[in-house]
């Protein structure tokens, strides 16, 4: 069989996002630094045509090329508009921060967009194999882009820790994987989902992958036991980059598990459910309760994650369409909220101070009521208090694990939620019954005033009217497992 | 017993040894020795298995650049063995008790019962001009080119983190510019300057 244009027709935006990241690679050599807006610009319209070609060949049909390893489905390219927008913004909330820091350059850009490249291989995969390589492309762009503020000890630090880690976690996942190969004698996710239903393979081999399997997935998203390095890279990376790694990632991560756990595995749903409801109860539990004593914020809103990472292995565990469209919808809602908090930070700082310490945003409704409004809503909605998004999407999740017929767990989440809600509220009480006392004005570029407006306004505007977006996911999700 | 499991055996046991020898050595560069020693036992498993190619390439990457490498690094590097080695004895009878209960469990899981030759027949052996180099290569350029370009790509992510996160310039180095040295014209070099020829006091007679 040999390969026509038309074959790669279906990854064409991958093809662009390749050859564009190139280019702009060997462009940015050329251009002297008080220039490299360029670059910055360049980047944003990659993704915007990127955007463009994924949004005009999206047929609803689900296609196959590459031998089987890629998918082009309905929930692929619906994950991979998610994804443009949400990096898109990462680099337009970013811009003015790694001004001051020294730190705008080709190469963060560059990082930026193979990461890209990454996730929407891994969003786009239908082989063990590809869903391994996407997987390292995403993780060896982040370990660099972590360790990037050469002088900061702390960056290093998490980039060490972060790395070594993540490639235990990575030979985890593939051993896992190599189980499952054994047994199947597949690689092919669509093929191995059969195989199994056939009831191919020794069942206590396929259930030892999948312990690996599950313990790899579990590094990779931070939630308990395997949530060590979380708090430390997200506090220890630049802003810039703790917000890519705290929202983008995710979108990858949902369709990571739903690729190997719902389309692969499926059959072993009775094995993985019960790994998935441990995991979710200790993440949401450690996560709410020690982001209580944190004081730094971006450590806080890490241990948020973790719990919020929990709350999604719920909707996930569900094993249902009901189930896996609330959780795609609860990772809407995450990102879009995560988007928010972590480029709030970046909107506080300035060149030389970091406004990452609950401290700093002592009486911010008196500095600026605007900014105070927006983080109130964000704050909201990682509580889940109505009319946030954040709100319907934990209620999404809670009705789909009761009617999968967990109420404990549902009960525990409900409970969990109460506890963190402790902390979101007491940044609420900071912004507003407490004396500023910093007096710096707060002035952002009017492009991130622009957006992290329109930001905060769709965390509530979606609160209250998640029909639309939530039948998007539903639709996305039934159409393509 | 046929020679062919004779000779696994052979290798697997210097395998084991090897690796063995690798973390409790107390010497860094003979660490590095055994783990090339590793790679070629493992080299010599693969070729049991008819994988010439990659045995081969094994040992030329691996043994040949890798651990050539990495045997600099150890070399240059002083490391404090001691301080690496404490609460060695403190951990071990937990880490050996755990290690040992693993090993156990994966042996029972991955053994002969699952993975024995009545369960996965033995491949058939292939015919005598048969070219594993020529089969690797046709799969990895058809059927498996989307991963192979995307292990391309990765490589190229680590070019591009390797110069970001080390090479800085410095403002004050100094640097010759080829071009400017090549087109350099006279005129920049050497400056004729017209000077009122002197009187040399010269004693008149």
């Amino acid at each position: 069989m040999t390969l026509t244009l038309n074959d790669l027709m279906p990854m064409l935006p991958e093809v662009f996002l390749l050859a564009a990241t190139c280019a702009i690679l060997v462009f940015d050599l050329f251009i002297p630094s008080e220039k490299r807006f360029a670059t910055y610009l360049l980047s944003l319209g990659t993704l915007m045509v990127c955007g463009w070609i994924t949004w005009t060949t999206a047929t609803g049909i689900t296609t196959y090329t590459m031998h089987g390893m890629f998918v082009d489905d309905l929930l692929s390219d619906t994950l991979k508009m998610m994804l443009y927008v949400t990096v898109g913004l990462v680099m337009v909330y970013s811009r003015h921060y790694l001004h001051q820091r020294d730190m705008f350059s080709g190469e963060f850009f560059a990082l930026v967009l193979f990461a890209t490249l990454g996730m929407m291989v891994m969003i786009s995969a239908n082989h063990f194999l590809t869903l391994y390589m996407g997987l390292e492309l995403l993780s060896l762009s982040l370990y660099a882009l972590v360790a990037l503020q050469r002088d900061s000890a702390i960056a290093a630090e998490a980039a060490m820790k972060y790395f070594i880690l993540g490639a235990l976690a990575s030979g985890m996942l593939l051993y896992g994987m190599s189980m499952v190969y054994g047994t199947t004698g597949n690689l092919d996710i669509t093929r191995i989902a059969l195989l199994l239903q056939a009831g191919v393979g020794s069942n206590m081999v396929l259930v030892f992958g999948l312990v690996f399997i599950v313990a790899g997935l579990a590094f990779k998203l931070g939630v308990v036991p395997f949530h060590m390095w979380l708090p430390d890279v997200y506090q220890g990376a630049p802003t810039a980059v703790t917000l890519f790694i705290g929202t983008a990632t995710k979108i990858a991560a949902f369709a990571f598990v739903i690729r190997l756990l719902a389309q692969a595995l499926q059959a072993f749903a009775g094995d993985w459910q019960q790994m998935l409801a441990i995991m979710a109860v200790l993440s949401m539990a450690v996560g709410n309760i020690t982001a209580i004593a944190q004081t730094n914020l971006k450590r806080m809103l890490a241990y948020s994650t973790i719990s919020h990472m929990g709350f999604l292995l719920l909707g996930i565990l569900a094993a249902s369409i009901n189930g896996y469209s609330s959780a795609m919808f609860y990772i809407v809602a995450y990102v879009l909220t995560g988007l928010g908090a972590f480029g709030m930070i970046m909107l506080l700082s300035r060149k030389g101070f970091e406004a990452d310490n609950l401290e700093d945003l002592k009486g911010l409704n008196q500095r600026n009521p605007w900014y105070a409004f927006l983080l109130l809503l964000i704050m909201f909605s990682l509580a889940g208090v109505p009319p946030t998004i954040g709100f319907y999407a934990k209620l999404a999740v809670l009705q789909a694990v009761i009617n999968a017929g967990f109420t404990r767990l549902a009960v525990a989440a409900v409970l969990f939620s109460l506890i963190g809600a402790f902390y979101y509220l007491r940044i609420v009480r900071l912004m507003y019954f407490e004396k500023p006392h910093d007096h710096h004005v707060i002035a952002p570029s009017f492009d991130m005033q622009l957006l992290m407006g329109a930001n905060g306004l769709a965390v509530l505007m979606l609160g209250i009217l998640p029909q639309p977006l939530m039948a998007m996911c539903i639709y996305a999700v039934e159409q393509s497992l | 017993m046929n020679f062919l499991t004779g000779v696994f055996y052979f290798f697997s046991a210097i395998l084991l040894f090897s690796g063995f020898r690798v973390i409790t050595t107390r010497n860094p560069v003979h660490a590095a020795l055994f783990l090339v020693l590793a790679f070629f036992s493992a080299s010599g498993i693969w070729l049991t298995l008819e994988a010439e190619f990659l045995a081969i390439s094994l040992v030329l990457v691996y043994v040949g650049a890798v651990m050539v490498l990495f045997l600099f690094v150890v070399m240059m590097l002083d490391i404090n063995l001691d301080r690496l080695r404490e609460g060695f004895w403190s951990y071990l009878p937990l880490a050996a008790f755990v290690a040992i209960m693993m090993v156990i469990e994966m042996s029972l899981v991955v053994g002969s019962r699952t993975f024995g030759l009545s369960i996965v027949p033995a491949p058939l052996p292939h015919p005598a001009g048969y070219s594993n180099t020529r089969e690797l290569g046709r799969l990895l350029y058809t059927d498996y080119v989307y991963p192979f370009e995307l292990a391309a790509v990765v490589l190229l992510v680590a070019i591009v983190a390797a110069i970001a996160l080390t090479m800085r310039r410095r403002k004050n180095t100094r640097y010759q510019d080829p071009a400017l040295q090549v087109r350099v014209k006279r005129s920049q070099r050497v400056r004729l300057v017209s000077m009122p020829a002197e009187k040399t006091s010269t004693p008149e007679s």
